[in-house]
């Protein structure tokens, strides 16, 4: 029991970092029926800002992490204005394919700039264990993953269903030629879309780099796709649902590798992706959407 | 009409026996060296890759990014085949092609329901999960994979087979059955509204391509002495992708050309692994925004296209090349 409540405590460090990352990925599937493969590398993008401005430059968490937000986002809305918007009406396998592209040429373009080998994040928190009942240990960095982790998220909640910009993506998502028709510029709430979701995915990056003190080139594959499938869990396209399944996938996770599987956490990602897609491919949370000829 | 054709086909198999001959004689007599005849059989295993990848994602227009996953179960099966048992090398060959295929069988079956970016997200995930379950299983190396293959794949095998691979799956795409899978691509519902079993034909192509897949990863087995899982990722599978869709999705040639000019360059890159990947990347973008159809579109290169270039001003927008 104890090594399950443990288990559950690590996993949901582990799950708020996909939640993270798959916030970014249904908020630009719900706006432009994308699945932006490049967005696992702007969490990396943002590790290694995180890394250059604590390592390097000497600041602190707090301006570090605000600091890779604002640049990965104006790197997301840069992505889309040059490799997506031209193809926001061809098929949707053509800007699958340019997203593949994107993203090959940010891992790669990162590693000719900074080396391929792994960095070692400097210690900018202090990390204290602290012991619950007996034998469950909490560290002060899995707090600190958590409190960041919800405060975005209740940041997120309030910009999408108290502000206007927030009203303005929900429109879009539902009916992009209604919300037009009412005015709204639809090019500047995508935009906006991929700002804050690039945003939301450079913090994550952040917390990544300071829990596992370790940041490479390629670290944002396998996130970002798991972050997908936390995303296709939650049902995609919507908010709550990628926090769920964030959540939920992260503590699957640290089952299989706590109960002595780890070589199986990456296939039973992919197996649980699988079955959603297969059994209820509208997601834990979604509605089935009848297709219409 | 036919007489013409036949001769037609004489004259290529000329040419192809010819080059054939000419390519082992260079390497029997020293002027090929190791390392060029290395980066000819890479271009075979690569042509073999790409058109067998053209079938599912061009002429069926199901996108697939699994493809390597498929080449890894065929590299293990063939290679299980040869170390472990004593039956000849076409037997172990023909083994791994036929279980990739069942394995495209198995994964198509229930995958290929889902349309468009979710078939794509879950063959991803499919190729991940034979890989994932291919290093936990430690009969076969585990992670660190099968040494000691015996080399047994040569130019002549690899020529022959390459040849053999894209003259199967062009007379299957110029088949009732090919018909019916490039009617799948044009418009899934019309085409079940004409009596077209969408599932079955959508199978069948993935499977082929799949069994062509496994072939390739025999022949890679057995030319490179070692496999481990890690060959096999989502890179691998997007480095056979940018082959089909820079070459065109849906057009053979188009596959061969892209397939040889690749292998090419990433041989000249070879000592700039991330420079190549990054160049791969800006191609995959550069020709999706300009030139979505690719090298080829959905046509296929005959010497015909010099002759004609005036006349057939119309009809030259194949956009629909890539499907929904």
């Amino acid at each position: 029991m104890e090594e399950f409540i443990q288990q559950l405590i690590n996993g949901i460090s582990l799950g708020s970092i996909y939640a993270l990352i798959a916030l970014g990925y249904t908020m630009v599937y719900g706006i432009v029926k994308l699945i932006n493969f490049a967005h696992g590398d702007i969490y990396m993008v943002g590790a290694y800002l995180g890394f250059f401005a604590i390592a390097i430059l000497g600041w602190p968490f707090l301006p570090s992490l605000l600091m890779a937000m604002a640049v990965c986002a104006v790197l997301g809305v840069v992505i889309e204005k040059l490799a997506y918007k031209p193809l926001r009406n061809a098929p949707r396998i053509a800007a699958l394919i340019t997203a593949i592209g994107v993203s090959l040429f940010l891992e790669y373009s990162m590693m000719l700039l900074v080396k391929p080998e792994v960095r070692s994040f400097p210690q900018v928190l202090s990390d204290v264990q602290y012991n619950l009942f007996g034998s469950l240990v909490i560290s002060s960095r899995q707090v600190i993953i958590l409190v960041v982790t919800i405060a975005l998220m209740l940041l997120l909640q309030y910009i999408v269903h108290k502000t206007m910009i927030g009203k303005a993506m929900r429109a879009v998502s539902h009916d992009k030629q209604a919300a037009q028709l009412m005015g709204i510029s639809v090019d500047n709430t995508i935009s906006f879309t991929f700002a804050i979701g690039s945003s939301l995915a450079a913090a994550a990056g952040v917390l990544v780099g300071i829990y596992y003190n370790a940041i490479n080139p390629l670290m944002g594959i396998m996130p970002g796709l798991k972050a997908f499938v936390a995303a296709v869990l939650g049902g995609i396209g919507i908010i709550p649902g990628a926090m769920a399944g964030g959540f939920l996938l992260g503590i699957v996770e640290a089952m299989v590798s706590g109960y002595g599987k780890s070589l199986y956490r990456d296939p039973v990602a992919f197996i649980i992706l699988i079955i959603i897609l297969i059994v209820k491919p509208a997601g834990l949370f979604g509605k089935n959407v009848r297709e219409k000829v | 009409m036919f007489q013409r054709k036949i001769g037609k086909q004489i004259a290529i198999l000329a040419v192809l026996i010819i080059f054939w001959a000419s390519v082992q004689a260079m390497v029997g007599l020293g002027i090929i060296n190791p390392y060029y005849e290395l980066n000819l059989i890479l271009i075979g295993i690569n042509i073999i890759l790409a058109v067998s990848l053209n079938l599912i994602n061009g002429f069926n227009g199901q996108f697939s990014l699994g493809h390597a996953g498929f080449m890894a179960v065929g590299a293990y099966g063939a290679a299980i085949i040869t170390l472990k048992t004593q039956l000849p090398f076409g037997l172990a060959l023909l083994f791994g092609a036929l279980l990739a295929g069942i394995f495209g069988i198995l994964v198509g079956l229930p995958t290929l329901r889902l349309r468009g970016d979710y078939l794509a997200i879950a063959t991803l995930g499919f190729g991940e999960i034979i890989r994932g379950v291919i290093v936990n299983i430690d009969y076969i190396g585990g992670a660190y994979g099968l040494s000691g293959i015996p080399k047994l794949t040569n130019w002549t095998l690899v020529f022959w087979l390459t040849v053999l691979t894209v003259i199967v799956i062009a007379n299957f795409v110029n088949s009732t059955h090919g018909r019916a899978t490039i009617s799948i691509r044009e418009n899934e519902i019309a085409a079940e509204a004409m009596g077209i079993n969408t599932t079955k034909y959508k199978v069948m192509a993935f499977s082929i391509g799949s069994l062509f897949a496994g072939l390739a990863g025999g022949l890679h087995a057995h030319y490179f002495y070692t496999i481990q899982p890690g060959t096999f990722n989502f890179l691998k599978s997007f480095d056979i992708l940018v082959m089909v869709v820079l070459g065109g999705q849906g057009s053979i040639t188009g596959s061969i050309i892209a397939a040889v000019g690749l292998t090419i360059l990433s041989a000249a890159l070879q000592k700039l692994a991330a420079l190549r990947l990054v160049i791969y990347a800006l191609l995959l973008v550069i020709v999706m925004l300009f030139r979505p159809q690719g090298l080829m579109g959905t046509k296929e290169f005959s010497l015909k296209m010099f002759r004609r270039k005036t006349k057939d001003k119309e009809g030259k927008q194949h956009g629909t090349a890539i499907g929904q």
